[in-house]
């Protein structure tokens, strides 16, 4: 009987749900976890990579952490295929925007065109939803830094510390201990990488295993971001001591 | 008075974009008309959806991009403008010149049509980088002195508006003084 309601994106079940959504949500509840905090000067965000086997090339291209436009990135939690999709959409949409204003985006602007989209596909078409979350964070001259965190069902909302992915529940409630109001980007990044830590299955962690990157601004104003290289994330794990002893040794 | 060649000495040339943007506009009437008011309509939906205000620049590079594609269309607007605005989140005024041709330029004064031939000598004379609203007031009055004066067709005045931080007011200027009084 179910099937009836589980088929077709867009129709209600009897007591008021749209299945699918609910399996994007589910879906995206084991992918590896990404994490983002609000500093006062600057926002970090941290994802986990899952390793699946050590014959894959582990190379340098970022999987989870994508730039959208000179002043906005995106940690992805979900399915990676469906998540092109939509980078592809918003980078689209934030040059359009640059070439029709001169002017980058306001970033809410750009999570709600990619919220527009996601929504869509809960409400016309029987296809399948995105099985993708998203937690951006950016800075516009209004709002100065902000971070987003947007979901398959077309909800976003801002959030000063997020988590989406696998354990995201736990994490939530270690940033929801940890945060501390006015606190530095240094501070942040301190804090997503002992978040991280918890969290993952290892509590010695890699940098092979995660990603990270980060949104601040220089000292003449201008806003930078910065995906970060294996070194400098291994550099953050040893300063907090949660680096693995041997880092040449794969088990 | 009407005649053949003036319908209306009073018409207002200007259409306000938002809270602290004004467009001027010269050209073909129909044209202007209909072209200001398209950019008004799509100024105000951007403030109704993002709740927030398109800055003066923003505004200006978006009406030279639909003066740019409508200039490439079947039937251009003949329209040029005057766009001025204060920024809402850094506060700073600015001015910008377009003309038909969909050519943009930030300026600190400018002038369209027959009158900029009396009237640009005098701003490039007078103005400066930090001249207040009032001092550009009494520039805009030597403008208008040497309108009267020499402009070849009757000259029926001024509409003169100001853009500040806090809104957009038509200003009492010159109430119908025809001729040029010594001071």
């Amino acid at each position: 009987m179910s099937r009836r309601y589980d088929s077709r994106t867009t129709i209600f079940s009897p007591d008021g749900r749209l299945y699918q959504v609910e399996y994007a949500l589910e879906a995206i509840s084991h992918a590896g976890t990404a994490i983002g905090i609000l500093a006062k000067d600057g926002i970090v965000l941290a994802a986990e990579r899952k390793v699946t086997s050590k014959l894959l090339e582990q190379d340098t291209s970022a999987e989870k952490l994508y730039i959208l436009n000179d002043n906005m990135i995106c940690a992805v939690a979900g399915m990676t295929a469906d998540a092109n999709i939509l980078i592809n959409y918003a980078r689209q949409a934030a040059q359009r925007y640059l070439l029709t204003y001169n002017e980058d985006i306001p970033c809410e602007q750009l999570v709600r065109r990619l919220c527009d989209l996601k929504q869509g596909y809960t409400q016309h078409g029987g296809l399948r939803p995105f099985g993708v979350s998203f937690i951006y964070a950016g800075w516009d001259p209004q709002r100065q830094f902000q971070l987003y965190l947007s979901n398959p069902s077309g909800n976003y909302g801002g959030w000063k510390a997020t988590s989406s992915g696998a354990n995201h529940a736990s994490a939530q409630s270690l940033l929801k201990q940890d945060y501390k109001e006015d606190c530095t980007l240094d501070e942040a990044c301190a804090m997503a990488v002992k978040v991280l830590s918890k969290t993952m299955d290892s509590t010695k962690l890699s940098s092979d295993k995660i990603e990270f990157a980060t949104v601040g601004q220089t000292k003449d104003g201008k806003i930078y971001h910065k995906l970060w290289t294996a070194d400098e994330i291994t550099a953050l794990l040893k300063k907090h001591d949660l680096a693995k002893e041997d880092t040449s040794e794969e088990k | 008075m009407r005649g053949p060649t003036i319908l209306k000495a009073t018409d207002d040339k200007t259409r306000q974009l938002n809270d602290h943007t004004l467009l001027a506009f010269s050209g073909e009437p129909g044209d202007t008309v209909q072209f200001a008011e398209y950019i008004q309509a799509n100024s105000q939906l951007y403030s109704m959806r993002n709740e927030s205000e398109l800055s003066p620049s923003a505004l200006a590079h978006f009406v030279r991009g639909e003066l740019a594609s409508s200039l490439r269309s079947r039937n251009p607007y003949s329209v040029n403008l005057l766009l001025g605005g204060v920024d809402p989140i850094t506060n700073k005024p600015s001015l910008y010149w377009l003309d038909y041709l969909a050519s943009l330029a930030k300026v600190p004064y400018a002038a369209h049509g027959y009158a900029q031939y009396y009237c640009l000598s005098l701003l490039d004379k007078h103005h400066n980088p930090n001249i207040s609203l009032e001092e550009g007031l009494r520039l805009l009055k030597l403008c208008s002195d040497e309108l009267k004066r020499r402009l070849p067709i009757d000259f029926k005045g001024l509409a003169v508006k100001a853009v500040t931080k806090d809104g957009i007011k038509a200003m009492p200027f010159d109430e119908d003084d025809k001729v040029v009084r010594d001071t």
